[in-house]
């Protein structure tokens, strides 16, 4: 199968059932998903297929023939990260940080959509991303202070 | 050498923790300084400085021993030797070093003291000495119990300033000039005139100079980082997806592994047909392990797949196995026999007057749960072996490997990594253990096992649940008798026992925070119970004060509504400790309090706890809507002394209390057939982003003391969330998880 990660297409042989997430993580070495729970309930796996923030521990390989997919490395580098992650730095929001990846793809997913989101609309989107930390607080306000610098 | 009732003493006097090898060594071990471990591996051309300084040929690498599970650990540690060794802390590069005891924790021990922390008096002090030299002693390499800033305080600075004056004097030697016409910056020594020469090009100059010792530290008013906002050394890497993990751990020729043991905790494997397992793509190998399987594949998700396909038969262990039998026998607890400690007996609670009051209260199992599941990467060979984990107790998995390898210890290397989480969850080791049976079958091969949530999430070792029963009297609108009976396991005893030591004497955790609030009421005893050992617990974070923070400030909230008082007032009369006293008065400032219903449907609750030395004070504002309850605003005050990393304090206090908020309202762990019933988030549910409050919190800094910040956020947020929906609703929560009484918005 083909598949687009980051802008650069790859070719692969695996099962048809191989989630996304491990697709990533052990066949392609992309790992900035993270493994939580494995059925959609934490987010940390969150990436954007063909634009759009899924969670990628419930995608499967067999489903995503051409599918494009962008990772959190492929929003953005330590040297040249997007607004969100400049704004995810400047509120300094990781603790552990292990569910930030996931968080960073869904708040980009929602600025994408709506640049300037009402707090209803941050408390039902990120809602689904749990942080044990509980670094709550600061996503709001990091997506904030994105939303406020254009950063969609 | 000693006696069991020599033992029982000592264990009594330095706490359950010291008993950890506290008969093997003598006053000797430690006068001795324990070696210089960085000496026994130093790259070629490289200089130790001392433990915590290394220098080689790429430049200068800070060791950072306490272990980072998400609190800020290496950041904070790395600032405390910058700011003496002239080093940029953004680019330096850090190391947690190896498993060794010179990296003992000193403060560790007086958490299993009997000691209050407002206690300034001589036995109190004495105490907390004898836990620095309990922990030099053990050579206790661990990290716990929010002592990582207090405990590296001036170790890290004396460390810094001493490497930065041997370098000054190694370039004084070689320039031929006074050591006091030098200074120091950005990782080198500037002569008055010439170009700066970087430490890693003194190395050969060390060995003509001792290292200077005795380095008069840098004042506060001088520092250029501690004390400011500084910027977490790890928030790049975390806000890019660079970070790594265990769980990203990559070596050559590495497999991957996952368990299956029986969710019925020690009852075995009757039978197990695993045909289908090995016919998937991947398997590498199918083996029994104690008490399940394993399974070694080519990638994470086809061990997990392949272990799911396992047809088991479980066997079933001995002893108590649902919930309501567990209630039963902590209610049943509460006798003499039981009674393990009662550190606070003032006046006389039975004979007190005024009008009575009674009540029950109850908290459940919960578990770490850290979104990082556990794992560990282990090669195995005759030799040596080596480990890649997050811990928090470096030296002890050492040992415990060593036993399952029959090696010594020092042919086991541990590579500290950081932790996605913790929660209390890496003082537990089970599967490091298992990783390294499983690298015993394919020598050679660094194995990674993964645990799936589902087996991590039911093989915890957990928060005790815990009962507690409370009465006391009120008279003349005021608290006059305060009488705590708290019932719960003993983690001491259950962890330590994981570790293979015993732990006599009283398990203070069991009424941590409660014994020792700061309350002066005329009439106050406060009694422990411990109830026999049911189910593995653990050091969850705030211990045991993550429930008697709710325990304690629930019944005195509703002694306080019984005696018709104001719960600040009342509250500030009773307190005989000034900075809680004055963190109580804060927190009514920051909320602008005015009584506990400022609104028509609004609720305000309050909660002061002291737990590790930090008092502090909490306000939680909720509002009753059609929809349940709401919560809109959490004002938190404490008094940290010194506040050396402001941002990340306001991120503990505030992540603390969340963390405490969000179990209070969603979270147990309930055992049916000796098995844990919840196995994934969907059923072992947390409070979600749009549940949160809004945030205020103030560390004062108004004394001289210094604190961590990881667990004294939690303690008062469940009670004053309870309380919260008292004024609001009349309704008393008791019994957590409040959700199952309470509809929440």
């Amino acid at each position: 199968m083909e598949l687009i990660v980051n802008g650069t297409p790859h070719q692969l042989q695996v099962e048809p059932d191989m989630p996304l997430l491990w697709l990533l993580r052990d066949e392609l070495g992309i790992l900035g998903p993270k493994y939580g729970c494995g059925i959609a309930q934490c987010g940390a796996c969150t990436v954007h297929v063909d634009g759009v923030a899924m969670r990628s521990c419930q995608m499967l390989a067999g489903d995503l023939e051409g599918a494009e997919i962008t990772t959190i490395e492929g929003l953005g580098t330590p040297e040249d990260p997007h607004p969100l992650q400049e704004a995810w730095i400047a509120e300094q929001v990781a603790q552990c940080g292990y569910c930030q990846s996931g968080q960073i793809m869904q708040a980009a997913d929602l600025l994408a959509n709506s640049p300037n989101p009402t707090d209803e609309e941050i408390d039902d989107v990120m809602s689904g991303n749990l942080c044990r930390c509980a670094s709550y607080p600061r996503i709001r306000a990091a997506i904030r202070r994105a939303a406020a610098a254009g950063g969609a | 050498m000693g006696t069991v009732a020599k033992i029982a003493r000592r264990t009594f006097l330095v706490g359950a923790v010291a008993v950890a090898g506290g008969v093997a060594f003598g006053t000797y071990a430690y006068r001795r300084t324990p070696e210089n471990p960085l000496l026994a591996d130093l790259p070629e051309g490289g200089a130790a400085l001392t433990p915590f300084v290394l220098l080689d040929a790429d430049g200068v690498t800070l060791i950072t021993p306490r272990a980072d599970v998400g609190q800020g650990a290496t950041s904070v540690q790395t600032y405390l030797l910058a700011e003496e060794l002239d080093v940029d802390p953004m680019t330096v590069r850090t190391s947690p070093g190896p498993a060794s005891p010179v990296y003992y924790n000193g403060k560790l021990a007086a958490e299993g003291m009997p000691l209050a922390a407002w206690d300034t008096g001589l036995l109190a002090r004495t105490g907390r000495a004898a836990s620095d030299v309990a922990g030099k002693l053990l050579g206790l390499h661990g990290t716990g119990g929010s002592t990582t800033v207090p405990d590296m305080y001036d170790r890290l600075r004396e460390a810094g300033a001493a490497a930065r004056e041997t370098l000054k004097a190694a370039a004084a030697a070689r320039l031929g000039v006074a050591a006091d016409s030098l200074r120091t910056e950005a990782g080198a020594v500037v002569p008055p005139d010439g170009a700066p020469i970087p430490y890693a090009a003194l190395i050969p100059d060390l060995a003509r100079v001792e290292v200077v010792q005795d380095v008069p530290l840098r004042a506060p008013e001088d520092w250029r980082w501690l004390g400011r906002e500084m910027q977490r050394t790890d928030i790049v890497a975390k806000s890019t997806g660079t970070f790594r993990y265990g769980t990203d751990l990559v070596l050559p020729e590495m497999v991957h592994a996952t368990v299956r043991t029986n969710p019925a905790r020690g009852g075995g494997v009757v039978q197990m047909d695993d045909a289908a397992a090995r016919a998937q793509p991947g398997v590498i190998d199918i083996l029994e392990i104690e008490d399940g399987v394993a399974v070694v594949a080519d990638n994470t998700w086809r061990a997990i797949k392949a272990a799911n396909l396992i047809d088991v038969t479980w066997g079933t262990p001995e002893g108590v196995g649902d919930s309501a039998a567990m209630w039963a026998a902590h209610g049943a607890a509460f006798t003499a026999d039981k009674q393990d400690s009662r550190f606070a007996d003032d006046g006389d609670v039975d004979a007190a007057p005024g009008t009575p009051l009674e009540a029950e209260y109850r908290v459940p199992y919960l578990h770490h749960a850290p979104l990082e599941p556990a794992n560990a990467t282990v090669r195995f060979t005759p030799e040596a072996t080596e480990v890649w984990a997050a811990t928090q107790i470096p030296t002890m998995v050492v040992d415990q490997i060593a036993d399952v390898t029959g090696q010594s210890a020092d042919q086991i290397t541990l590579h500290a990594l950081p932790a996605g989480g913790s929660f209390g969850h890496r003082l537990e080791f089970e599967w490091i253990v298992q990783a390294t049976q499983i690298a015993m079958h394919v020598p050679g091969r660094p194995v990674r096992l993964t645990l799936s949530r589902e087996q991590d999430m039911t093989h915890g070792f957990l928060r005790p649940m815990a009962m507690a029963r409370g009465r006391g009297t009120v008279e003349g609108g005021q608290v006059r008798a305060f009488d705590l009976s708290i019932a719960a396991q003993s983690v001491s005893a259950s962890q330590m026992g994981r570790m293979g030591f015993p732990a006599a004497g009283p398990d203070v955790a069991i009424v941590a925070a409660a014994w020792d609030a700061p309350y002066a009421v005329p009439d106050r005893r406060v009694t422990g119970y411990r109830v026999d050992p049911m189910v593995g617990v653990s050091s969850w974070r705030a211990v045991g004060a993550s429930h008697n923070g709710f325990f304690h400030e629930t019944l005195m909230d509703e002694l306080i509504h019984a005696a018709g008082a104001d719960p600040v007032a009342e509250r500030v009369r009773l307190l005989h400790h000034g900075p809680t006293k004055a963190v109580l008065e804060a927190v009514a400032e920051m909320a602008a309090w005015d009584g506990p219903t400022p609104a028509p449907g609004v609720g305000r609750g309050v909660a002061v706890t002291f737990a590790f030395g930090v008092p502090v004070a909490q306000i939680l504002e909720v509002r009753d809507t059609e929809d349940g309850i709401k919560l809109e605003n959490l004002w938190i005050a404490a008094e940290l002394g010194r506040v050396l990393d402001p941002v990340n304090a306001e991120a503990q206090l505030s992540g603390g209390a969340l963390f405490g908020i969000s179990h209070a309202i969603a979270s147990e762990i309930t055992f049916a057939d000796h098995a844990i019933e919840q196995a994934n988030f969907d059923t072992y549910e947390n409070a979600r982003l749009w549940q949160m409050p809004q945030v205020h919190v103030r560390a004062m800094g108004t004394t001289d003391a210094i604190r961590g910040a990881g667990e004294p956020g939690l303690p008062a947020a469940s009670a004053a969330l309870g309380n919260a929906i008292f004024a609001a609703t009349g309704t008393r929560l008791r019994q957590m998880p409040f959700a199952r009484e309470m509809r929440f918005a």
